[in-house]
């Protein structure tokens, strides 16, 4: 690898970094305005014009707020936990394929930090370790609501998970691979993988409500039980830490439903505008077209969040292990035998 | 037991149909609903930029009201604070001396005239005893503060401001 390859990559991360703290960030602001809306309000607008600066707000808050590690809490740990819930949220954006190959002058540039032939898998690593944040600092804040939190989100996501497994293994069943480069380039213009698996997504889609602990699906910290959940105990910045991961998990999950199901960066017509920008202005066109479908998936998560309450604990596992399991195994065969027929 | 009356009413308890079961539909019907009220004017009401009108008889804050001449027209008589259920009102009363007739309407009149507005609790007696149609609740909210004694309110707060300046 050359230095200049070095540097851009080095220059493609820090961006792509930025721009899901950001998102992270304008999130919390989309989420209480989306909800003001829906609730027929009007939502912050002090800050600023519409209230534009309320996440710079309540983030000094954040960092200005004291300070509270519990005297019988396990100090090390109860450091650990918000700081591997952050990571794990952050590295997950390593694989997606953000656009098509961009050629500025002689040089290509990709516009995916590392295209592994693993993709797929290495998300679903990545997913799983999530869960390590929200227990350790459940488990180390040596309180009853929080452990409870804890291992309600425990049990949660290692149910969901194995149902979000089987909905992918349908799907790579179609695609063939489980590079998210090449499962990108296969959905060209309008072959998105939505008209092949509609059952699949719907699998997916539900398990990335529960894994990134969202409406209706979040047990871990329902209020009304656990007071706070595994983020009683927590304060300033490092609440701040655990608030902000479930925001970038779910612009993560967003940017993975859509490369997985949405089509990625590709959109109808796509030839014809690559043609007439040139490849420098192209790709980052689709590069638009992937953020807005992003967007979308955010806008969704945030209006199932303000239109269904919350499962009860039972109804929950009985959903995972119940129905969405069955259902996923239901869809790996139908796809296998529609596969050996069209072959 | 017997029904008492006719209008028991006993509900049927089904199980969920599988429709029911699967959740989407109620879901799909629900996001339908939000979406409807996304679209909705919102009915908030920007205080203190914007302010709700008041009802016809809203009972705000009181106003010692002055009469065609510019003079105070409360006469010290008393009526206001023997009215008052929630004991809001005290005054002092004083005489009227040469030369004040452009000031006080009688010969007698309020030195120190306060009411408690912890203690009121804006019925509006006040103004109903009153002979000399000197007090009205016509007034705007009464404003929060941070002390106790800034809420006894005196001449100062609750005399209506003169006509001639």
């Amino acid at each position: 690898m050359e230095l200049t390859d070095i540097i851009v990559k080095f220059i493609l991360v820090f961006i792509i970094f930025a721009i899901s703290l950001v998102i992270a960030m304008y999130s919390t602001y989309a989420e209480r305005k989306i909800a003001a809306f829906f609730q027929d309000r009007i939502g912050p607008n002090r800050a600023g014009p519409w209230g534009i600066f309320q996440p710079l707000a309540d983030g000094g808050k954040m960092f200005l707020k004291e300070e509270i590690i519990p005297t019988n809490a396990s100090g090390f740990l109860f450091i650990a936990g918000p700081s591997l819930a952050i990571m794990t949220a952050c590295i997950g954006s390593a694989v997606i394929p953000w656009g098509q190959k961009l050629t500025i002058g002689s040089h290509v540039i990709d516009l995916q930090v590392a295209d592994i032939n693993v993709g797929v898998l290495y998300i679903f690593g990545v997913v799983s370790l999530g869960v390590y944040g929200v227990m350790i600092g459940g488990w180390a804040s040596n309180n009853k609501y929080s452990l409870l939190g804890a291992i309600r989100a425990a049990s949660q996501n290692i149910s969901y998970e194995i149902s979000m497994g089987l909905s992918i293994i349908a799907l790579l069943m179609v695609t063939g691979t489980l590079s998210l480069r090449q499962i990108a380039e296969q959905q060209h213009g309008w072959h998105w993988n939505i008209l092949y698996q509609p059952v699949g997504f719907l699998l997916f889609i539900v398990c990335a409500f529960a894994e990134t602990n969202r409406t209706p699906f979040d047990l871990p910290e329902c209020e009304t039980e656990l007071v706070g959940g595994y983020h009683t105990e927590y304060s300033s910045m490092k609440l701040g830490f655990y608030l902000f991961s479930e925001y970038i998990n779910m612009f993560i999950s967003s940017a993975v439903m859509a490369t997985l199901y949405w089509g990625g960066y590709n959109y109808p017509g796509m030839d014809w505008v690559l043609a007439h920008t040139g490849p420098a202005i192209g790709p980052l066109i689709g590069t638009a077209v992937l953020f807005a479908k992003i967007f979308l998936f955010i806008f969704f998560f945030m209006w199932v969040r303000w239109t269904i309450p919350r499962f009860r604990y039972d109804q929950l596992m009985d959903l995972g292990w119940k129905i969405l399991i069955p259902l996923a195994i239901a869809n790996i065969v139908i796809t296998g035998i529609v596969i050996t027929l069209i072959k | 037991m017997e029904p008492l009356s006719n209008k028991r009413k006993v509900i049927e308890q089904k199980p969920l149909n599988f429709l029911e079961r699967a959740y989407l539909p109620a879901i799909i019907q629900g996001l339908a609903i939000t979406m409807k009220h996304f679209f909705r004017k919102p009915v908030t009401i920007s205080y203190p930029e914007e302010k709700r009108e008041f009802s016809e008889n809203f009972r705000g804050m009181h106003s010692l009201k002055r009469d065609e001449d510019g003079r105070e027209r409360c006469t010290a008589c008393g009526l206001c604070a023997l009215s008052c259920p929630a004991e809001a009102i005290t005054m002092i009363a004083a005489e009227r001396q040469l030369g004040e007739e452009n000031l006080y309407r009688e010969e007698k009149y309020a030195a120190v005239y306060e009411i408690n507005m912890l203690r009121c609790i804006f019925c509006g007696l006040c103004e109903e005893a009153c002979p000399k149609e000197a007090i009205y609740l016509d007034g705007d909210i009464v404003p929060a503060d941070y002390l106790r004694k800034d809420f006894i309110y005196g001449k100062d707060k609750l005399v209506e401001a003169p006509l001639n300046q």
